[in-house]
């Protein structure tokens, strides 16, 4: 009998723990923003200091290629505010009249670069030198879901350069995926955000900047199926505030 | 895309790392049932690991040990130029880890179903032990072990975790079926998904029903 008791005991206070957690839940107001992976650092200060702004606001993250962001919010995530890398997957937002086109801004402006491990020794100046042989491997983000990666996939096609490096191409799910791959130098090179270079800069150098056709601004939005539209207002407003853009240009993000 | 290439990458994956499954687990398992040694439940307990383990945890152990700087992956890469990041073998490596438990399990349990007796009679006939395990123990073990053999064949169909931490997700090279539906889903692409999910599921059912005749003619071969 002795043996049958502790079991019971352990699944009820389970039980008691798992009430009181939605209780609290319930209680303070839950914010949840769907950001693109190379705002996690900047977010991540951005959410602290919008809840001690605003007592009883809870501010949950989501990082995520914009692209895969879009899909999430497309299949009924309960998300309130939605940032992506790029104006293509926000305007796939609007076309599906997922968000409020009325909120939409753009609030930072980013730059695609070139990074190589801390130690590499490769010869590597320009994009055509990512030809040579001694490039193994090239890694950047799903074209088909991450911003980052199709804007890598610009720049190269524009030079003529996709079909020749083809082979040598790793995607990574999201730009931070990329930016772990060269860290580890599992890659030789890789396309990031001039951004999340800089978050690892101790591990990683940029070798350039790329030219990409369009200025890289990221925009946001209030998700339609907001039950909160004032508290997303809100957030919205505090990124774009002075406060906002401080600890984002603190990041390495510029003003659009 | 064509559809065709991850099944076929798939079915590849899947062959090698469950070959490789079914010489370590049925050896190790051999030696676990028959050799008595003092830390042997610990051993157990190693083989068992990643049965339970989240198959992250796995793709970091694989990533720590077989990355390009990893201990082994440093000196494999630097002595014969051999990477398992980014490749099928790659794949084929965090498949095999993974489904190596259910090949050591089943066989460990069929080996010590057999009658010890047996064995010691074909010693006493003169048996050296290499022919008592391929003549006696392996012989009568067999059903237990193709049970293993076969689920662990499917666990390798469908491993994902570890092996997108491995040996990433490159359509036409590393991209199985589990990935191949994940970046369908991740890019919106619903039409797509839904083939691919159709065709792994079909294949599933397919090695099912296989395992399952092949068992059957067994049983009747061995009744009648």
């Amino acid at each position: 009998m002795k043996d049958k008791i502790l079991p019971v005991l352990l699944l009820l206070s389970l039980a008691a723990l798992t009430l009181s957690s939605t209780g609290d839940a319930l209680a303070a107001r839950e914010l949840i923003v769907s950001a693109a992976s190379s705002l996690t650092n900047a977010f991540g200060e951005i959410g602290k200091q919008f809840e001690e702004a605003h007592p009883g606001t809870k501010v949950t993250l989501n990082f995520g290629a914009s692209g895969a962001l879009l899909q999430q919010i497309d299949k009924g995530a309960p998300v309130d505010v939605f940032a992506s890398a790029d104006q293509k997957t926000m305007d796939q937002a609007r076309e599906k009249s997922l968000i409020l086109p009325d909120t939409r801004r753009n609030f930072v402006k980013n730059k695609l670069v070139l990074i190589m491990p801390g130690d590499a020794r490769l010869p590597v100046k320009t994009l055509k030198d990512l030809t040579l042989k001694e490039v193994a491997r090239i890694s950047l983000g799903n074209p088909e879901s991450a911003p980052v990666g199709r804007y890598a996939k610009e720049v190269l096609t524009n030079e003529g350069l996709w079909e020749v490096l083809e082979p040598k191409l790793i995607r990574g799910d999201s730009v931070r995926q990329v930016l772990d791959y060269v860290s580890r130098r599992e890659v030789d090179a890789g396309f990031v955000f001039a951004t999340d270079a800089a978050v690892a800069a101790d591990r990683v150098k940029v070798v350039f900047t790329a030219e990409t056709h369009e200025p890289i601004l990221y925009p946001i939005a209030v998700v339609g199926t907001t039950q909160q539209k004032e508290a997303a207002q809100l957030f919205m407003d505090f990124v774009s505030s002075d406060r906002g853009q401080d600890i984002l240009s603190r990041y390495g993000f510029e003003r659009p | 895309m064509n559809c065709l290439v991850p099944l076929w990458l798939t079915l590849k994956v899947a062959a090698v790392a469950t070959t490789g499954a079914f010489v370590s687990g049925v050896g190790l398992a051999f030696l676990l049932a028959r050799f008595k040694f003092p830390s042997r439940e610990w051993v157990d307990a190693v083989l068992t690991l990643p049965l339970v383990l989240p198959p992250t945890v796995l793709g970091y152990y694989l990533v720590v040990l077989v990355g390009r700087k990893g201990w082994i992956g440093q000196w494999l890469y630097e002595a014969f130029g051999i990477s398992f990041m980014f490749t099928w073998q790659g794949a084929a490596l965090a498949a095999s880890l993974v489904s190596l438990p259910l090949v050591y399990k089943a066989s460990r349990a069929a080996f010590e179903g057999v009658d010890g007796n047996l064995e010691k009679a074909a010693r006493s006939l003169g048996s050296s032990e290499i022919e008592v395990f391929f003549c006696v123990s392996f012989p009568l073990a067999w059903r237990g072990i193709l049970a293993g053999t076969m689920v662990a064949f499917a666990r390798a169909m469908g491993e994902f975790g570890a092996t997108l931490m491995v040996a990433g997700n490159l359509p036409g090279k590393t991209q199985t079926l589990s990935l191949a539906v994940y970046d369908a889903v991740q890019a919106g692409n619903d039409h797509l998904a839904t083939v691919l999910v159709l065709i792994t599921s079909f294949v599933c059912v397919a090695v099912l029903v296989a395992s399952s005749k092949m068992f059957k003619t067994n049983y009747l071969k061995e009744t009648a």
